[in-house]
């Protein structure tokens, strides 16, 4: 108990620290909440994809010295535009169009880097440095948040259809290209600021872990999204505290946590409730 | 009154078939048969643009149909549905409302009366907290049925209704289209099977890769037509048992 009363101390004290919690918690929050309509629509690998391929954006904008969600934005949207254009144009399947397209942007994101490595660190970009957010990230990932919690409300009712029933979505009239590529655009954001928090490796874990772990005790959309990030901030927070006191990098501490409460609800959720199997 | 004209679908050049025209009567029940393959599905998505038509147009009442998004509910074939989305009976309905509102607004008071007045005529009003994953096969058709009634539309479109679901299902489902049809809607229904033709429907259209006839029950259904389109086997055996009755 002693290590919680020095993080919360170290907490009051180091203004680093307190960034970091910050910037975990909101990560954990838009991580959560979009994570949840990935898994919902069986876009899980799309969201993997999505999160390696912003890498070249990364790095064009270290070196240009431009915005990082920028450049970011591009490429995330390019990889999104690539993998639907290879798939329609071809008989080749969309997870393999997926596998092509994420794969050559995360190589091409390598080489840039190591041309950029003057200016960043491949290995916090990777796996995430949490304990060196500035009050400028501060202020981008709260933008992004709003971004994403304005996104969610505004659309929530055709977020909730296209993925449930996409062609009742068509049938009735809705742009559903248009709302998936808006998507794809939040889900770039979100991998941007998560970078900061778990690193580009471990973003797919915070998009769905916290949400597959809210599936699992919810049967209403609404709460699954309000639990999943939830869940998000949790692990953000708890995760934070590990790495603080056993000085563990903070993306895959953050990670863990996670998954631990995804394995606890896999045990004892009412939904799944493997332990204890009402049938 | 719907009408297609020289509508043409291909998959990858091969045509699934080619100048269709067709006409669906207002205040009319009318079944679309034929067997597995023969373009059932693929004419009612062609016209309601789920898939690109190579040539042809549908009209609804002179308008194309493409500009009366909001006048048709389309019943899907349930099979590619998940069940396992974390949604209840009542809120699948209350979609049905999505497509009047549009954009930026959310359903209110008098889209849940509508969507739980829906419910009621399907007799699921006790079943609207269920997640739909616990549902039966035809209480599950009765939710999207429910669902269409909401969108309130004049022409209604439904894919293989009647598959899979229990005699009390198809009887509340039958019930809705016949009030339907009363109050001067337009209901498309596709079957693959010939059981109770002349008892669900009012017209009929007889396909199989291309119109084979269309028109009244009693003209269409015939030897000839079935044979044309199934076999001549199926054809002997349906009609010499409805001479024999």
């Amino acid at each position: 108990m002693s290590s919680l009363t020095n993080f919360f101390h170290a907490l009051g004290q180091y203004d680093f620290l307190q960034s970091a919690l910050i910037t975990a918690i909101m990560v954990g929050i838009m991580s959560g909440l979009i994570g949840s309509f990935i898994i919902l629509r069986g876009m899980s690998l799309m969201g993997d994809a999505i999160s390696h391929a912003v890498l070249p954006g990364v790095a064009v904008a270290y070196m240009l010295g431009i915005n990082v969600l920028l450049g970011a934005s591009v490429f995330g949207i390019l990889a999104a535009m690539l993998i639907g254009f290879v798939a329609a144009h071809s008989k080749i399947k969309t997870d393999t169009s997926i596998g092509v397209v994420f794969s050559a942007f995360y190589a091409l994101g390598f080489i840039l880097i190591s041309m950029a490595e003057s200016a960043t660190n491949l290995h916090h970009i990777l796996f995430g440095n949490i304990l060196a957010v500035s009050d400028s990230d501060i202020l981008t990932t709260a933008i992004v948040l709003a971004l994403v919690v304005l996104f969610v409300v505004v659309f929530y009712k055709e977020l909730l259809i296209t993925s449930f029933d996409e062609t009742f979505a068509k049938t009735y009239g809705l742009h559903t290209q248009l709302l998936h590529y808006a998507l794809m655009l939040v889900l770039t954001l979100v991998t941007v600021s998560a970078l900061q928090t778990v690193g580009i490796i471990l973003v797919v874990a915070m998009l769905i872990t916290p949400a597959a772990t809210a599936f699992l005790w919810t049967d209403k959309l609404s709460h699954m999204l309000v639990m999943a990030a939830s869940f998000g901030v949790i692990a953000s927070m708890v995760g934070l505290y590990f790495s603080y006191t056993f000085n563990w990098a903070s993306g895959p501490a953050i990670v863990i946590v996670a998954a631990a409460m995804f394995a606890i609800s896999f045990l004892v959720s009412p939904k799944q409730g493997n332990l204890f199997k009402r049938k | 009154m719907l009408q297609l004209t020289n509508l043409t679908v291909a998959y990858d050049d091969t045509p699934v078939f080619t100048d269709a025209a067709v006409q669906f009567d207002a205040g009319k029940i009318t079944g679309i048969i034929g067997p597995n393959g023969a373009g059932k599905s693929t004419l009612i998505k062609a016209m309601l643009g789920l898939i690109t038509a190579s040539a042809g147009t549908a009209t609804f009442n002179g308008q194309p149909l493409s500009h009366m998004q909001k006048q048709i509910a389309y019943v899907e074939q349930r099979k590619d549905l998940d069940l396992t989305f974390p949604i209840n009976v009542f809120d699948v309905v209350l979609t049905g409302t999505y497509g009047r509102l549009g954009l930026f607004k959310s359903p209110g008071k008098a889209e849940k009366a509508a969507a739980a007045d829906a419910l009621a005529q399907v007799s699921l009003s006790d079943f609207t907290q269920r997640q739909i994953g616990n549902l039966s096969g035809g209480q599950l058709q009765r939710v999207f049925v429910a669902r269409a009634i909401v969108q309130d539309a004049n022409l209604i479109i439904l894919d293989e209704p009647f598959v899979g679901i229990d005699l009390q299902s198809e009887t509340a489902i039958m019930a809705i289209l016949r009030q339907w049809r009363d109050a001067g809607k337009t209901i498309i229904v596709v079957h693959h099977d010939l059981n109770k033709v002349s008892h669900y429907f009012d017209d009929l259209v007889v396909m199989n890769h291309g119109i084979i006839d269309y028109g009244p029950v009693a003209q269409v259904y015939t030897a000839a037509n079935i044979e044309k389109a199934f076999s001549a086997d199926l054809s002997a055996v349906l009609f010499e048992k409805e001479a024999a009755q």
